[in-house]
Order: structure tokens, then C-alpha cells, then sequence
């Protein structure tokens, strides 16, 4: 099915995606923010499609992006080459000194906030509680970098009333951090010690095109608890 | 005076700041090298990069930017003029990206696990992961090269200098451990590729003799083991 809604680019374009997934989101709110037309492919965790294999043989991983016929993996790479074809809404800044900005603190997320969180999902006792030190480190810098660029007129990191690179690469926050603490026992979050952070999540979730993406707590808890429980080869507890 | 414009906080033995040296060479840019001392950071570093406290950082008209992949790509983007980085074409700048991920977060952390493996087979398990990943890194060189000398082509660019860099540290881990892990008959493309990026007029001149880097490795590798072995002694009565 050909899509492309924008006239200067053409061609179809494919999202292989995990309904739980923070990273097939990210790229969603990309592809929304900039008003592309995509197919969207629900991959079964438990018997990828040949297409997924082939289009990420490295990793195997979703996302994929696939347009006119080309595969595209990594959430960060997919939502750089998004930004690179379709000129509308800008994602990233125009400025090269401000992308560099935006790029740095993509990838202090992901060492510092992502990963960190992934593993606490899936770890317990001393381990558990090294990511979760580390998580609350990396918080207070969050708190600190949302406290020096936010305020009533500025509610995001893209600068104004729009998202940019920044909240789409931290915006899973917003719904998969209450659920990770949930599932995995721990605490990072905190309204008194990180208001500012509360108030662009709250402000994130309101977002039009993120608020319909986002899926209901309970069946994410319950999804990431089979997957924590699995990990750690607990017994199921219903 | 042009060179002041344009300051890069480095170490002589840092393949990321060695990413950024050879960057701003292709760019024929004038800079200020600035030989931090890991031991005793200088102020302007602990300010320039507050967060992480690394190199290399790049400070440009008195800005810092940190992290190596996004000063890369500030330098292609802040001198635009040929030549370029970064492919011009989305589709391969989001492939370049994809491999350059591959190599810092998955190869380099194997290259790293060489030297954290203890024990005969947890070392030979960490060499292999290595050579792997170069067999797949060789598999996208030839994609990515379609028979011509570098990643990018005809000329050094991104994924050239981002594996390139790791180059000496390679010959590191192959001396330490009397291993090959660049393998002629494994990796023929990145064998050849080696070759010709240490040579390019960009790198040559900045890249670190590897032989004096492997002094230095032996060096720190043993005030490591010595540090260890002391925690590790029984008490002295």
C-alpha cells in the first residue's frame, strides 16, 4: 500500500513493533509528529517474522523502519533518519551546536536512564539495588537539566510547546517508569525531589499524538512482570 | 588568532579523543590541544564536561561539546565544506549511525571484557567475541565499501574514523594476549582497510605510535594488578 502523505517523499513506509516496547514508541511519536502515513507490524516476540530476521539480522531487535524497501534499526538511528527525510516538524534543532546538545543527552538517557532501568527489571538484592543508586544519580541530573531549560512558556526540552529529540528519546518515562518500579520492587521516581521531571512527564502524557499511544498500566505491569519473572526464574505468582 | 577558536581536551592514548583529532584534520581546521591528566583534571575540563568528566570534549567559540559521535558530527556540521563526514544520503548516514552504535556498544565492550576476563578460558571466550563482532564488522565493510578502500569510499569518513580509532588498542589486545584478532585470512577487507587508514593524511600524524601505547597499557595493566594484589594480601601481623 502506498503511503507517503507528504509530497515530497514518497514510498512506502513499515514499523515492525512490540505493543510493550519504549523504543518502537519513540519511533511512532516520530513518525506522528510528522504526520507520516506508516504500516504498522505487530512481530510476536516468540516467533519473529522472516521479514524482522532479515530486515535486523544483527540484532533481530525491533524497531525497524522499513521505507522503499530499505531497513532502518535502532530506535535513535531510525528517529535521526526520519528527521533527515521528512523536513516538517522538526525533530532535532537547526543549530549544529544544539544538536550536538540534544545528541549528548540522548546518549546520557540511554547509558544512565534506559539501560540502568532495563537491568533493574530484571535483577534483584545487591545488584538491583547497584542500578537503582545509579538510576537516582542519573534522576537528579535529569531534574537538574529539566529545571534549567523549563519553566511555564518552555514545557519541553525541544524548546516551547513542542517535543523535540529530547522527549521522544526520554518520553517513555512518562509510562514505562511506574511500571518497572512496580514489577521490580524499587523506587526512583520522587515527586518532592524531581518536580520539574513530574511536571514534563505530566505534560508529555497530555500530548495528543503520545496520549493515544500510551498503553494501560496494568497490562504493561503484567506483561514485564512475566518477563522479570522469566529472567529470574521465579515462580509465577497470580 | 584562528587556532585559540577551537580547543580539544584529550588524552594522547584516548581512542575517542583520537576520533576527534583526525575529524578536524579531514576539515583542515586549526585547534589547540589540550594533554589532560586523568589523575588531575584540569578545571576547564570538570566545567566543560560536568556531567561525565571525560575527554574528549571540544570547546568551539567558548561552547564545549562532549561525547564523541555527537562532536563528530558537530565537526561535519559546523564546517560543512568538503570534505564530508557523514554520507549525504539519509539512508547511509542511518547505517553509518547503525554500525557506529554496533562497534561502541557491543564491540568495544568486548574489547574491554579482554581485559576484565579472568582466567584462562574467560579470556579466550572475551578474545573470540571480539574476532566475531570483526567478522560482522567485515561483512558490513563490504556492504558499506562496495569494493572501494574505506567504509565511506574513496576517502576516510564516519565509520572509517569511529572503528579506526580502536585500532592501536587492538594491537594491544593481540600483543598481550599472542593472539590475532585483525586476521588477514578472517577479515581480508579489514585487514586491507587497516592498513590504508593508519596511513591517510588525516590519522598518520596524530595516531599513537602502537608501540608506545602498548608500554603504556603494560604499565596501567600492572599498577592495576599490583592495586588488586594489595587489597588482596593477607594482613601483616
Amino acid at each position: 500500500m502506498a503511503s507517503g502523505s507528504v509530497a515530497d517523499q514518497e514510498g512506502q513506509v513499515m514499523l515492525l513493533g512490540f505493543w510493550f516496547s519504549a523504543f518502537v514508541k519513540r519511533v511512532e511519536w516520530a513518525l506522528k509528529l510528522k504526520g507520516i502515513e506508516y504500516d504498522y507490524v505487530e512481530e510476536d516476540l516468540a516467533n519473529k517474522s522472516t521479514l524482522l530476521l532479515t530486515s535486523n539480522p544483527i540484532h533481530k531487535k525491533v524497531p525497524v523502519l522499513i521505507h522503499n524497501g530499505n531497513p532502518i534499526a535502532e530506535s535513535l538511528v531510525i528517529i535521526e533518519y526520519i528527521d533527515e527525510t521528512w523536513k516538517q516538524n522538526t525533530i532535532l534543532p537547526q543549530d549544529p551546536y544544539e544538536r550536538a546538545m540534544a545528541r549528548f543527552w540522548a546518549n546520557f538517557i540511554e547509558q544512565k536512564v534506559t539501560e540502568p532501568i532495563r537491568e533493574a527489571l530484571v535483577s534483584q538484592g545487591e545488584q538491583q539495588e547497584k542500578k537503582v543508586k545509579e538510576l537516582k544519580e542519573a534522576m537528579e541530573v535529569v531534574e537538574g537539566e529539566a529545571k534549567a531549560k523549563l519553566n511555564d512558556k518552555t514545557l519541553f526540552f525541544g524548546g516551547g510547546n513542542g517535543v523535540g529529540y529530547v522527549d521522544i528519546v526520554l518520553g517513555w518515562t512518562c509510562n514505562w517508569m511506574e511500571t518497572i518500579e512496580e514489577v521490580g520492587g524499587f523506587k526512583v521516581l520522587d515527586p518532592e525531589s524531581q518536580p520539574q521531571f513530574h511536571k514534563w512527564m505530566a505534560n508529555v502524557r497530555e500530548v495528543p499524538f503520545i496520549k493515544t499511544t500510551l498503553e494501560p498500566k496494568e497490562k504493561l505491569v503484567e506483561f514485564f512482570r512475566m518477563v522479570r519473572q522469566d529472567r529470574l526464574g521465579l515462580v509465577a505468582n497470580k | 588568532m584562528a587556532g585559540s577558536e577551537v580547543k580539544v581536551l584529550g588524552t594522547w592514548a584516548s581512542p575517542f579523543a583520537l576520533r576527534v583529532h583526525i575529524a578536524l584534520g579531514i576539515k583542515s581546521v586549526k585547534y589547540e590541544w589540550v594533554e589532560e591528566n586523568l589523575e588531575a583534571k584540569s578545571q576547564l575540563l570538570l566545567e566543560s564536561n560536568p556531567i561525565n568528566k571525560q575527554v574528549p570534549v571540544l570547546i568551539h567559540h567558548h561552547k564545549p561539546i562532549c561525547e564523541s559521535l555527537a562532536i563528530l558530527q558537530y565537526i561535519d556540521e559546523a564546517w560543512p565544506s568538503a570534505p564530508s563526514i557523514l554520507p549525504s544520503d539519509p539512508y547511509h548516514r542511518a547505517v553509518a549511525r547503525f554500525w557506529a552504535a554496533y562497534i561502541d556498544h557491543k564491540w568495544f565492550t568486548w574489547l574491554k571484557g579482554v581485559a576484565s576476563a579472568e582466567g584462562a578460558e574467560a579470556k579466550k571466550a572475551a578474545l573470540d567475541q571480539v574476532r566475531e563482532g570483526l567478522v560482522v564488522v567485515e561483512e558490513a565493510f563490504g556492504k558499506c565499501s562496495k569494493g572501494k578502500d574505506f567504509f565511506s569510499g574513496d576517502r576516510i569518513g564516519y565509520l572509517d574514523i569511529v572503528l579506526g580509532c580502536f585500532l592501536g588498542w587492538l594491537y594491544v589486545a593481540e600483543k598481550r594476549n599472542d593472539v590475532k584478532l585483525l586476521d588477514e585470512e578472517k577479515m581480508p577487507g579489514l585487514a586491507a582497510w587497516a592498513i590504508k587508514f593508519c596511513l591517510d593524511g588525516a590519522v598518520k600524524n596524530v595516531m599513537p605510535d602502537k608501540d608506545e601505547l602498548l608500554d603504556y597499557a603494560n604499565m596501567v595493566f600492572q599498577a592495576m594488578a599490583m592495586a588488586k594484589a594489595k587489597l588482596n594480601a593477607p594482613p601483616n601481623y
